[in-house]
Formats: structure tokens, C-alpha cells, sequence
């Protein structure tokens, strides 16, 4: 019976972690895909993610007092609202605070970026208020997978929403960096920007819809976060954005596949360690676990080993 | 002419100004115009609007907009006008500045305590201004000079400050023998993480040393038994002279200042002292780090910024290159922490988050990656910005991230970005072979 | 000179990335005193042999014999990267790596870091102007002002060296090199982008290289009329492979080194240098 008990803690953790790794993992991509194409980190990503939740709560709350509470209805209506204004963020942060250093010294953007994101935590703090924004429970329920002698082991509805949607937004997205016009423009920037601009690609717009997509599924995870642990603050954008990079770079920064399995291997590396081992700790373990994958693998798990030029 | 072009771009301008307020109005309205307050009973959320808000954002936007292109209109031509003309300061001209600034600044810090606005507040504002010197020097030599990234810095100046802090408290050490250890201690982590690194390039350094300096916050926040947690470590005791104590009543064994000068006693003296001391010490480490650059292992370093393939073909060891930058630059950050501890009498982990790293960073690249001057020059900015801000006290990170931006799209190499020659042949004595 | 057993000795050089071989068993040597050329069409693998030789690249397999006049016989596939220079072989690269932001001098006073460092007490003796220290950079000092003024860069002795035009950043690169008193010299087209005079002087450079430090050199060039011109021994590659080697008038008139460089055998013998500007060495059926 106790095998049992730690059978069903442990998928519960998986479970934990499955959805944990996923909203890194749509952070993670944005991440991901600028540096892909300009080389630097986009160091304000976590607070663009940190807009979309706000944008989220906002929204949420909006359409319950205009008495729309259709959950699909809600649910589709907050992802869209929270995907323009937040994708209008990601625009903007990119044509003020990096476009301009274009062919700067390489640590002037990275400054730069710094200094975004303290002004855009500080914007929210002002504009929104510092106290943490909570928000009734949108999805509640689950079902219960195992229901065995003194546990239960079940995935909610949210769980649920969370993972499924993930799965189809990396379809999608996998589609559309593979298959569209768009895509093979972003591809061939990230290989040879001057030459690419040579042949007619317009590398400013492909850059800016970089920031563009980048941004929009960091609202589709800060609307899933919202809804997960239903209380935000103007803060998350920091510590979710520092999870969010280690995963890029664990799973090979600039590799699509690699941001999303960084991501589930973060939050599943948290999850796991908080049940077994420590809370407190949960953040040096996923850091160690990076700097020893980076040891091991100096270009991350699914990057492509780059041979020194000489 | 003039008012020809402009009739003749207004449109133009008109147009790209209304595009500016429309995103403006775009951005705004979630933020700006709708906003969520906590209701003062229960769990809600009310949703409120503040819509004048948005009209002042858009207006400002517009009107901000339209003066930014006029006045980039006006650069763009008065630069025509003066192309071939000579700049207004020249690079020889830039170095004598650079030392009558070198000059006035020594003569400032030294008579600053001495001043009559000099005040509590004054002092204090001076050693945390010669803290960030002394942290940006360290930084300096690790990014600025070999030109490796890191995103951790502040991890050295907590590890110092706590060194003092625990050999003091627990050992009962003074500050000049834990000054050196605090120093060696920092040293010897720096030694450590650079050895996982060493194969490292670029930003895979950046998310590294990040890790690096979130670990060890996290850690001085759980390590409940050493640290304190987040509580901390208090009682630490300040720096003696000669065995002199700077209190009112010395603590036992130690004969107190005023006792033995028959200075009047003023706690203020106390405060000068460690000003003193700090100033000494920075400028004895500026002093070293200026050699070094002038030394086999300086220049090591910066070839390595350069080039660390041409490196590698000189039979440069690189490995041997990083861990010494890194190690130096840990070293000046631990010294740094040591006087943190000294000053404060008190360290928590909330001195020591990401955002310290990054102001760290920050005057390191507004003063021009690898400039002495421009490091000092750059760490009066960043401390005395939000200071004189005191008065937008709530806007004044708003002002500073705001400013941040600015300055690098202004001038991205940073404010000083000539690089001084470690050597020069004109300069040489004696003539050549 | 050329009696003596040969400064380098490589045997059986195979490098391979992945599925593709670059090198593939070359054999070569090069002896002190000389002028080694090493040619082939683009693509031949030459780069890869120097890249293998000093350090950059460990060799899939083989063997590379220097014969150091102090310490004996060296594999130098052995040594870590950077410990190859320190036996002597040094080189330029194919696109020439100067440190950029730092002065010509300063270029020159890095390359001598290796004693230097010893020299500076491991910058103690330094940081205190101990008068050991002091007399070792001011020789180091000296060695740079010889060969600045040897390469007529001594104008631009406080330049930054990324400031310069490109044939100047050449002749940096080779007073760097020459700064280290290196046994083997190992050049990597160092007459790429000269111009005819420019490519004249750098033969008579190295002729005088030879002539007064009776080192080795070992020269990767695309430039034929200057490779018959000054090299001792040639050894021609293509595909990875040795496919020739001898003096210059014995390469020119191979075989298998004029159908690499001009692909049809039936074809009029064309001097080599025309069919480097034809550039057929890769057209081949």
C-alpha cells in the first residue's frame, strides 16, 4: 500500500510539473526566438509576460461585471485581449530599447534591456497598485485519475487547459516557423541577417514580428498563470523570466524544441524537488542542474554543437 | 529653405505622430486607463478607469513625438553644417580633462568631510557612492577589461559582507583582519565559479553567473543557522584605529579615540573615519587595478576581450587568463562587501538581489567598459540620480530604468569610450634601436 | 642546414568532422632554414593542417614530430592548444586576428607575454617596480621597436591596430608572430588582399626572415608566382590528400598538381598562376 502512496505522490508531482514546465516553456520560446535572431537576451521578456497576467486580471474581472461568465467564451475573449495589448508591449519595447542599438557594442542592449524592465515593473507598480492582484477561481474542478487508500491522485481542469493548450500553441507555432513565409524570413535572419536583407527580406519587420510572437505567447502564459495560482504581482515578471531564460539556454538557446523541453525539464526539476527535498531550495537545484548540463554541454541539450572558426 | 523642408515634411511628420499617440493609446488603455483595485473587504478586484489619463499619455505622446523628429531634424543639419570641422573636444584634449578631472575629484573626496554642509547624510551618501567604485572597479576588470559577462557580481559583495559579518560576530575578528579574508574568501569563490565556465562564450557566461549570484542569495536566505535567514546578521562591530574605539564608551580592552587624543567626543569622527578608511582603500585599489593594466596580466586580459583564438596562438593560456580576471574582480567585490558590512553594522540578504548586479553592471557600461575615469564618473550617477529624485520619491526606479535606456541609445559605447593606451612609443624615453 | 633531421615532421595527419575528411593521412616536413609552401585549391584542407599543426584542432589521428632545439623531440598533438606556441610554432590566420582596440605596440607586447608574466613575479614584482621586472619590459619593449621598425609600422607604433589598412594589419600580424622568436613560422595566405608591390616586399620580408634568423617557415599560399618564387619545398594538396611535393619546378611540372589546378589532362600546360586566377581547381567533371 505505501509503494502505492508514493506511486501516486510521485505522478501527482509529474503532474505538478508537467503544468509548471509548460508556462516556462511558452515563456522560454520568446527567449528562444530573439536570440535566435539578434543574439542578445531580451532581458524584459519576463515583465512582458508580467503585462500579459495584469492584462489578464483586468480582463477577467472586466467581463464578470459585464456578466459574461461563459467559461470558453471568457477564456477566449481574455487570450485574444491579452495577446493584442501585450504583443503592442513586446512591439514597442523592441523599437525603442533595441532597435536603436542595432550594431552597438554587444553589452549596450543587454543594459538596455535592463533598464526595461526596471521600467516596466516600476510602470506596473505605479499604474496598478504594489499589493498582489487576486482573482476568483475561472476553471475549478478536475477528475480524479486514482482514487486509492488515504490519497487521490487527479488533474485539474486548469491542468489540464494549461497542457493541452501548450501542446497545441507548439504545433502551431512549430508550423509556423517551418512551413509560412514568415517563418522562413525569421530563418534566414537568424543565419545571415545582411544577406537576408540582400535578397529582399524586410529584417526589421521580421525582427519586430519576433518580438512580436515572442511576446504573444508570453501572454498566453501570463493569462494561464493568472488562472493556475489566481493571485499575481507586479514581481512574477523576475523570477519566472530567470526560470524562463535557464530553460532556453538548457534546452540550447535558439532551438524551438529545446526552449520547450528546458521548460518542462525546469518544472519538473521544481516540482520535484520541492516534494522530496526542499522548497527553499528549489531554485539553486535548477540552477546547479543548468550550469552542470552547460558543463557537460556547453550549447544546452538540443543545440547544435558549433565548431570553432579559425 | 528651412521653413520649405518643413512645410514639405509635415505631413510626413504629422503622420508618424499620430502613429506614435494611436500605439500609445493602445498601450495605455490597460494600464493607464483601466486599472484594478484591491477592494478593502474580502478577496476582490474592482475594476476602475482613470480615461483623462490616457488623453494626457496620447496628448503628451503626440505632441513629444512630433518636437523629437523637428529636433532630430535640426541635429541631422547642424551636423551637416559642421562635418570636416574639428570636435569640440579632442582625444588629447579628452585625457587633460580626464585628469583635471582625476585632480578635482581626489580634492573633493578628501575635503568632503570637512565641509560644513557635510552632515550624517552627506558621509553616508560618500561611502556608498566610494562602495559602488570600489564594486565597479572589481566588475570592471571581469567585463570591461577581459570582457567576460557576469550577471552575478553581486554574489562577491555579499560573500565579503557576510565574511566580515561572521568572522566578526562569531569569531570575534576585527575589521582589518577580516578585511583581507572577506577579500580572499570572495577571491577563492570567484576561483571556483570561473572553473565550470572556462569553455563557456558570451551569454551562456550571462545565465551562469546569474545562477551564481541567485544561488548564493537564496542560500544566505535559508541557511538559517549561519546566515540568520532573512533576518540576518547584526552587532557587527566597527573598525578600530591603531586599537582606538570610535564609541562614546569603548568596548572592553580597547582605549577609545577621544580618550586618547583629548578630541572632543562626536560620533560623527566615527563616521569620518570609515570614510577615510573606505576612501584610502579605493583609491589603493584603483592605484593596483591602473597597474595591472600595465602589467603582462592586464594586457592578457585584454587580449582575451579581444581575441582569445590570436590569444591561444601566443601561447596565452586563457584558462589562466579568466580565472584571474575572475578572481581579481571577486577579490575587489569581497573588499567591497567588507566595507558594507563595516558601515551598516548589519547585513541581510535583501542587499544583495539581481537588481545590485545589474546597477553594478550599469555604471561599468555607462562608464565606458573598462574606463577607471568613466567607472567613477558613472557610479556619482547612478548613486545621486535617485537621490536628488528623492522628490518623485514613487517614479524615481521608473525615472532611473527610463535613463537607462536613454544613455545607451544615446551614446551605446558608454560615456567615456576612448580607450587610453597601456603604452605608447611617442611617450617613451631614449630612442629606438 | 638541410642535412639535418627536419625541424617538423608531420606523418599520418587525418582530421575528420563528423562524417566528412578534411585531412586525410598527409604526410609533410619542413626544415629549418627553409620555406615550406603548402598549396591546393580552395577547399583543400590546407587551413585545416594548420589549424591541426598550432593547436586549435586535436587530429583525429597522427603524428606531429617538432624537433625543439631544447627540449627534445614534442608531439605536438599532445600539447594543450595554447602550449604549442609556447614550443615555437606560431602562426597568422587566414583572416587576420589582431587585438583590434589595443595599440600596434601593445599587439607586440602581448605576444611576449609568456616571459613577461614570469618576469612580472606573476605581477607582484611588478605591481612594486622591482628593478628584475623593469629591465625585463623595457627588452620587451626593444624586441617591439626591432620589428616595428623592420615592418616600417613604427609611425603607427600608438595605432589601433583595427584602425589600420589591411596590408598594415598583415605586417602587424607578422611582427606579432615574429615578437615570440618562434622556431616555425606558420603563415596562412599572408599575401591575401596585397597588392602586387605589397606582395613584392612581404617575399623580400620573408627571404630576409630566413636569411637572418635561420628559422623555419611554413607558408599557406594561393599567390603561385610568389610561392615559386621564395619557397625551398612545395607540397601541393587537394581533397585532403598529398597528391605532390618537391622543389618548385618539380611541382609545377607534375602530373597530378596540373590536373588538380587545371581538371582536363588533355588541356595545354598553363602556368599555375593562371589557373589560380581561372580558379577551375574545384570544376572538376
Amino acid at each position: 500500500m505505501d509503494g502505492a502512496v508514493a506511486l501516486g505522490t510521485f505522478l501527482q508531482h509529474l503532474i505538478n510539473g508537467l503544468t509548471l514546465g509548460a508556462i516556462y516553456g511558452l515563456i522560454a520560446i520568446g527567449y528562444t526566438m530573439v536570440y535566435g535572431i539578434i543574439r542578445m537576451i531580451n532581458f524584459a521578456h519576463g515583465e512582458i509576460y508580467m503585462v500579459g497576467a495584469f492584462v489578464a486580471v483586468t480582463a477577467f474581472t472586466l467581463l464578470a461585471v459585464l456578466g459574461i461568465t461563459a467559461v470558453p467564451l471568457a477564456l477566449v475573449i481574455v487570450l485574444l485581449v491579452a495577446i493584442l495589448f501585450t504583443a503592442a508591449y513586446g512591439w514597442t519595447v523592441e523599437r525603442i530599447a533595441y532597435r536603436p542599438l542595432r550594431g552597438a557594442p554587444k553589452l549596450a542592449p543587454l543594459i538596455s534591456a535592463i533598464g526595461m524592465s526596471i521600467l516596466l515593473q516600476n510602470y506596473v507598480m505605479l499604474t496598478q497598485g504594489a499589493r498582489p492582484k487576486p482573482l476568483p477561481p475561472v476553471l475549478t474542478g478536475g477528475i480524479t485519475l486514482w482514487q486509492g487508500e488515504g490519497f487521490s491522485l487527479g488533474i485539474t481542469y486548469i491542468q489540464l487547459f494549461i497542457i493541452l493548450l501548450t501542446v497545441a500553441l507548439m504545433t502551431g507555432f512549430t508550423l509556423l516557423i517551418t512551413r509560412t513565409a514568415l517563418g522562413r524570413a525569421q530563418r534566414a535572419c537568424e543565419q545571415d541577417r545582411t544577406m537576408a536583407g540582400l535578397l529582399g527580406i524586410n529584417v526589421d519587420r521580421t525582427i519586430s514580428m519576433t518580438f512580436v510572437m515572442g511576446a504573444s505567447l508570453a501572454a498566453v502564459a501570463g493569462v494561464l498563470v493568472t488562472m493556475y495560482y489566481g493571485v499575481i504581482d507586479f514581481y512574477i515578471g523576475f523570477l519566472a523570466g530567470m526560470k524562463a531564460f535557464t530553460a532556453a539556454v538548457l534546452g540550447g538557446i535558439g532551438s524551438l524544441p529545446g526552449a520547450m523541453l528546458g521548460g518542462l525539464l525546469i518544472g519538473l526539476i521544481e516540482a520535484f524537488f520541492t516534494g522530496y527535498v526542499s522548497g527553499a531550495y528549489k531554485d539553486v537545484a535548477a540552477f546547479s542542474i543548468l550550469i552542470l548540463v552547460l558543463v557537460l554541454r556547453p550549447t544546452g541539450l538540443l543545440g547544435r554543437p558549433d565548431i570553432e572558426k579559425v | 529653405m528651412t521653413t520649405q523642408t518643413l512645410t514639405h515634411r509635415a505631413p510626413a511628420l504629422l503622420k508618424d505622430a499620430a502613429v506614435a499617440a494611436l500605439l500609445a493609446l493602445v498601450l495605455s488603455i490597460p494600464f493607464i486607463g483601466l486599472y484594478t483595485a484591491n477592494s478593502d473587504q474580502g478577496q476582490g478586484l474592482a475594476v476602475l478607469s482613470r480615461w483623462h489619463w490616457v488623453g494626457y499619455v496620447v496628448a503628451i505622446v503626440f505632441v513629444g513625438r512630433l518636437l523629437f523628429s523637428l529636433a532630430g531634424d535640426a541635429l541631422a543639419r547642424r551636423r551637416m553644417r559642421n562635418a570636416g570641422k574639428k570636435p569640440l573636444v579632442s582625444i588629447a584634449m579628452g585625457h587633460t580633462l580626464g585628469r583635471a578631472f582625476i585632480v578635482l575629484a581626489l580634492l573633493f573626496a578628501v575635503t568632503l568631510p570637512f565641509m560644513p554642509y557635510s552632515d550624517r547624510y552627506v558621509l553616508d551618501l560618500g561611502m556608498t557612492v566610494l562602495i559602488y567604485i570600489m564594486l565597479a572597479m572589481g566588475l570592471n576588470v571581469t567585463v570591461g577589461l577581459a570582457g567576460l559577462l557576469d550577471l552575478g557580481f553581486v554574489a562577491f559583495y555579499a560573500i565579503g559582507a557576510y565574511t566580515f559579518a561572521l568572522m566578526s560576530t562569531v569569531f570575534g575578528l576585527g575589521f582589518w583582519i577580516c578585511l583581507p579574508l572577506s577579500g580572499l574568501v570572495a577571491a577563492a569563490f570567484g576561483v571556483l565559479l570561473s572553473l565550470p565556465i572556462l569553455r563557456l562564450r558570451g551569454d551562456y557566461l550571462a545565465i551562469v553567473t546569474l545562477g551564481f549570484g541567485e544561488i548564493t542569495r537564496i542560500v544566505l536566505l535559508n541557511w538559517q543557522s549561519l546566515t540568520g535567514g532573512p533576518n540576518g546578521v547584526s552587532g557587527i562591530p566597527r573598525p578600530t584605529l591603531f586599537g582606538m574605539s570610535f564609541d562614546r564608551r569603548p568596548p572592553e580592552g580597547l582605549s577609545s579615540f577621544h580618550e586618547v587624543t583629548g578630541i572632543e567626543f562626536s560620533s560623527e569622527h566615527r563616521l569620518m573615519f570609515l570614510y577615510f578608511i573606505i576612501l584610502g582603500l579605493v583609491l589603493l585599489a584603483s592605484w593596483v587595478v591602473w597597474k595591472l593594466r600595465r602589467l603582462p596580466i592586464g594586457r592578457s586580459w585584454e587580449a582575451l576581450r579581444e581575441d582569445e583564438i590570436a590569444c591561444r596562438s601566443l601561447g596565452i593560456n586563457p584558462t589562466a587568463s579568466k580565472v584571474s580576471a575572475y578572481a581579481t574582480g571577486a577579490l575587489l567585490g569581497g573588499f567591497a562587501g567588507c566595507f558594507f558590512a563595516a558601515r551598516q553594522g548589519f547585513v541581510s540578504p535583501e542587499s544583495f538581489g539581481f537588481i545590485e548586479s545589474a546597477l553594478i553592471l550599469a555604471i561599468v557600461v555607462l562608464g565606458g567598459m573598462g574606463s577607471q575615469v568613466g567607472v567613477v564618473i558613472a557610479s556619482l550617477f547612478i548613486v545621486l540620480l535617485p537621490e536628488f529624485a528623492r522628490e518623485f520619491a514613487d517614479y524615481r526606479m521608473l525615472l532611473f530604468g527610463a535613463a537607462m535606456i536613454l544613455i545607451m541609445v544615446w551614446r551605446p559605447g558608454g560615456l567615456l569610450s576612448n580607450r587610453e593606451p597601456t603604452l605608447k612609443l611617442s611617450s617613451l624615453k631614449g630612442a629606438g634601436p | 642546414m638541410n642535412s639535418a633531421l627536419p625541424l617538423l615532421e608531420v606523418s599520418g595527419l587525418t582530421m575528420r568532422f563528423g562524417g566528412l575528411v578534411a585531412v586525410d593521412g598527409v604526410g609533410l616536413t619542413a626544415r629549418t632554414g627553409d620555406i615550406t609552401a603548402l598549396i591546393g585549391p580552395n577547399g583543400a584542407g590546407k587551413t585545416t593542417i594548420f589549424n591541426c599543426l598550432t593547436g586549435f584542432y586535436k587530429p583525429t589521428s597522427g603524428r606531429l614530430l617538432l624537433r625543439h632545439p631544447s627540449r627534445g623531440e614534442v608531439e605536438l598533438q599532445r600539447l594543450p592548444g595554447f602550449q604549442v606556441a609556447r614550443h615555437g610554432v606560431v602562426r597568422t590566420f587566414q583572416n587576420i586576428r589582431l587585438f583590434p582596440r589595443m595599440t600596434v605596440l601593445e599587439n607586440l607586447m602581448v605576444a611576449q607575454h609568456v616571459g613577461l608574466m614570469a618576469k612580472s613575479g606573476f605581477s607582484i614584482a611588478g605591481l612594486l617596480g622591482l628593478s628584475g621586472w623593469r629591465s625585463a619590459e623595457k627588452g620587451a619593449i626593444d624586441k617591439a621597436r626591432l620589428w616595428l621598425d623592420r615592418l616600417e609600422l613604427t609611425r603607427v607604433a600608438d595605432e589601433e591596430a583595427g584602425n589600420l589598412s589591411y596590408g598594415m594589419q598583415r605586417r602587424v600580424e607578422i611582427a606579432r608572430a615574429m615578437a615570440t622568436d618562434p622556431l616555425l613560422l606558420c603563415l596562412d595566405e599572408p599575401a591575401a588582399g596585397l597588392n602586387p608591390r605589397e606582395t613584392a616586399a612581404l617575399g623580400e620580408l620573408l627571404l630576409s626572415i630566413r636569411e637572418q634568423f635561420g628559422i623555419g617557415i611554413l607558408l599557406i599560399e594561393h599567390d603561385m608566382s610568389l610561392v615559386m618564387r621564395i619557397s625551398d619545398q612545395v607540397h601541393v594538396v587537394e581533397y585532403g590528400r598529398k597528391i605532390a611535393e618537391g622543389t618548385p619546378d618539380q611541382v609545377r611540372n607534375d602530373e597530378r598538381v596540373i590536373k588538380a589546378y587545371l581538371g582536363e589532362p588533355e588541356e595545354e600546360e598553363m602556368p599555375a598562376e593562371v589557373a589560380q586566377d581561372l580558379n577551375i581547381g574545384e570544376a572538376r567533371p
